[in-house]
């Protein structure tokens, strides 16, 4: 009878088992790395926008609050986006006749919003409330990035769930003084860059973080139902 | 002597040459039997039904299901314990009894493990499909997420993934392995060049040397030591599923050794129930012989007393106890409006079985074949009972519900039967049903005892 596989079936067969658990392998990790790449979570894409507002102008160089524009911040869970008259406050007054500006000036002429590009949003079935976050000493800056850098806006995190729960499970990490929640310049404590809080300077996140999650009650909630209700 | 009395193993008359022919024949045969193909153009179209259960049920969501609070579990849950439950004989008959020497088991281990990795697939459907959305199930397993969490460890239904998962591949492991030796055989039988290429794909090089013969010893000994736990632990971690529930009826410690007794008597019925018609049909009486069907009624008789000193003991429990949700719970069994559940089951899986106590009935192929239907009807009837009057009445009275199967329930139910059979048509059309080296092992032994 003849030979019904050839010699080389042997050698096929062992690359084939061997190769497709290496395959196996590397789709993994391919797939991990898509699913944490700017291309599937737009991390430091900035976008274009109806009108190229900058926020390292505006927070950064001329130094407006950031509740001069996101005036709900502190009261409830959106942090709200300016109407067009906010921007009018100022350039009604100052570069009336800057081609840029044009749609803000056609916005308010014609009485219709401005329909600026989301860039940080979070799906419909997770529940996120900025007044709390501000409240227990997380600054904008935290989650944002570094905003008073950005010309056009991006997005500073991934905004995964990961990403939440990190600071979740230890928020003595992040948080700071609440007078410097808006401080779009605000650094850590170092031993180059002290921090006053409640009255004393520390040096050091850990001290600082452990005493002021104290003061203002920053639970960790990691129960499933704080965000998904 | 017993020997006198007790039918052999295999009839006396067969050399190792009528052995091997008599079961690679059915595999080789030119010609497909008229009765396989009605029987797959049966299951085929059941099949089809599961298909389409699936397909509505993936565009609509479990919503046309008759699943709603209080009883959540429906359907789904019951069908998943009973088929889980009839795949544990095929492990039984291939670990326990191969460590224990049980040389009866030979010419059964075969097909019940078949039986045991189709169960399995049937089983596995109904969670999946009973989480709504399916397309997330690796959501259960524990790997590098962007959510940042892991599987609940603390809840047996993530045990339930392990236990399955384990118990599928050391399964798929045991069967395959099995198989090798045999798969050798049929690639040096079959005349047509794709079959030849096909077993002989499948045998890996098989060619029955001796370091090869020491290897699969070894290798079948190591599977059988791994799946012998595996007989045990899958259905008592399934009935964890329950008893860690704080739900009258379900929160006791009697659970997992009553489930895993009732998962042995369940498979050792499906394994009947396959192996009379099949037996009969391909001609095998030679090689599944009465003392088979002895032997396995005798197990069955044995596990379907143990599961009736479980309800005993679920009963007594309930009274002993004082608690009035537990006493309630029985009360409602028995009177309740799924009292009718409740009385067929005890009916099939205690009184009818009783019968084959007697000889005669143990050595009626017609009665055990019956018996043994009644057998899996009891035990689905059990699941039912336990799933749904627990949940239906607990607590609160003011959240008392009363569950009703929906037409899909049935579909989806009646539709994993297309599963499990058309796969079991396949495999024995194209796989030998039973284990030829095996048996071939036998042949002497019969040639002394067939003389007795």
């Amino acid at each position: 009878m003849a030979q019904i596989f050839h010699p080389s079936t042997n050698t096929i067969s062992r690359v084939s088992i061997y190769g497709s658990l290496a395959v196996l392998l590397v789709l993994s990790f391919a797939l991990y790395g898509l699913s944490s790449s700017p291309y599937f979570t737009d991390v430091d894409l900035a976008k274009d926008q109806p009108v190229p507002f900058s926020h390292r102008h505006h927070a950064g160089e001329l130094g407006i609050d950031c509740r001069y524009c996101h005036t709900s911040v502190e009261t409830s869970s959106f942090a709200g986006l300016p109407p067009t008259q906010t921007c009018m406050t100022c350039h009604s007054q100052i570069w009336t006749n800057s081609g840029m500006l044009e749609p803000v000036r056609a916005s308010y002429r014609t009485n219709r919003s401005l329909e600026w590009v989301r860039v940080n949003a979070l799906p419909d079935f997770v529940y996120f409330n900025h007044s709390i976050h501000v409240h227990k000493g997380i600054g904008c800056t935290t989650c944002h990035g570094p905003i008073a850098e950005m010309a056009l806006t991006w997005k500073a995190n991934t905004l995964q769930m990961s990403w939440c729960i990190g600071c979740h499970r230890e928020p003595e990490k992040y948080v700071r003084p609440r007078d410097q929640v808006f401080n779009a310049r605000y650094e850590p404590p170092s031993r180059f860059h002290p921090v006053t809080a409640m009255g004393r300077e520390y040096t050091d996140q850990d001290a600082m973080g452990a005493v002021l999650v104290k003061a203002y009650k920053a639970a960790s909630l990691t129960n499933c139902t704080t965000c998904h209700r | 002597m017993s020997a006198q009395r007790t039918a052999p193993i295999v009839e006396p008359g067969h050399s190792f040459g009528t052995v091997t022919d008599k079961i690679s024949a059915i595999v080789l045969g030119k010609r497909t039997p008229r009765g396989w193909w009605i029987g797959f153009a049966v299951a085929f179209s059941v099949l089809m039904v599961f298909q389409t259960a699936v397909g509505y049920l993936l565009i609509k969501g479990v919503g046309i299901w008759g699943i709603n609070i209080p009883v959540g579990w429906g359907f789904a849950i019951v069908n998943f314990v009973w088929w889980i439950g009839i795949g544990h004989a095929g492990t039984l008959i291939s670990a326990i009894l191969l460590l224990l020497r049980q040389t009866w088991r030979t010419s059964i281990n075969r097909f019940a493990e078949a039986m045991t990795l189709f169960a399995v697939a049937c089983a596995g459907a109904f969670p999946l499909l009973h989480m709504g959305r399916p397309w997330l199930f690796y959501w259960l397993t524990p790997y590098p997420n962007t959510m940042g969490t892991w599987p609940q460890f603390r809840s047996p239904l993530v045990w339930d993934v392990f236990a399955v998962s384990t118990y599928a591949t050391v399964s798929l492991l045991f069967w395959y392995v099995g198989l090798l030796p045999d798969l050798a055989t049929l690639r040096d039988r079959a005349r047509v060049r794709l079959a030849q290429k096909a077993y002989g794909f499948l045998a890996m090089g098989w060619r029955g040397s001796a370091v090869h013969w020491h290897r699969y010893e070894t290798a079948s000994l190591l599977l059988a030591g791994l799946a012998t736990p595996l007989v045990v632990s899958v259905h008592t971690v399934v009935s964890f599923d329950f008893a860690v529930g704080v739900i009258p009826g379900w929160h006791t410690t009697i659970f997992p050794p009553y489930f895993v007794a009732g998962a042995i008597y369940s498979g050792f019925a499906m394994v009947m129930t396959l192996a009379i018609p099949l037996r009969k049909y391909y001609d095998l009486e030679d090689f599944i012989t009465q003392r088979h069907l002895d032997n396995m009624a005798k197990v069955m008789l044995a596990t379907g007393l143990i599961v009736a000193y479980g309800y005993m003991m679920e009963t007594f429990m309930a009274f002993y106890s004082g608690d009035k949700y537990e006493t309630y719970m029985i009360l409602n069994r028995w009177k309740g409006p799924y009292a009718g559940a409740y009385w067929s089951l005890i009916a099939c899986n205690i009184v009818i079985p009783q019968l084959m106590w007697s000889r005669r009935i143990r050595q009626n192929v017609a009665v055990l074949f019956v018996i043994s239907l009644i057998v899996n009807v009891g035990m689905w009837l059990e699941r039912f009972v336990i799933v749904v009057t627990s949940l239906h009445r607990d607590f609160l009275p003011s959240s008392w519900g009363m569950y009703y199967p929906t037409k899909w329930d049935w579909f989806t139910y009646i539709g994993t039967f297309g599963l499990f059979l058309t796969l079991f048509l396949l495999f024995i059309r194209f796989l030998p049903m039973i284990a030829i080296f095996e048996m071939r092992g036998l042949v002497p032994e019969s040639r002394e005892k067939g003389k007795a």
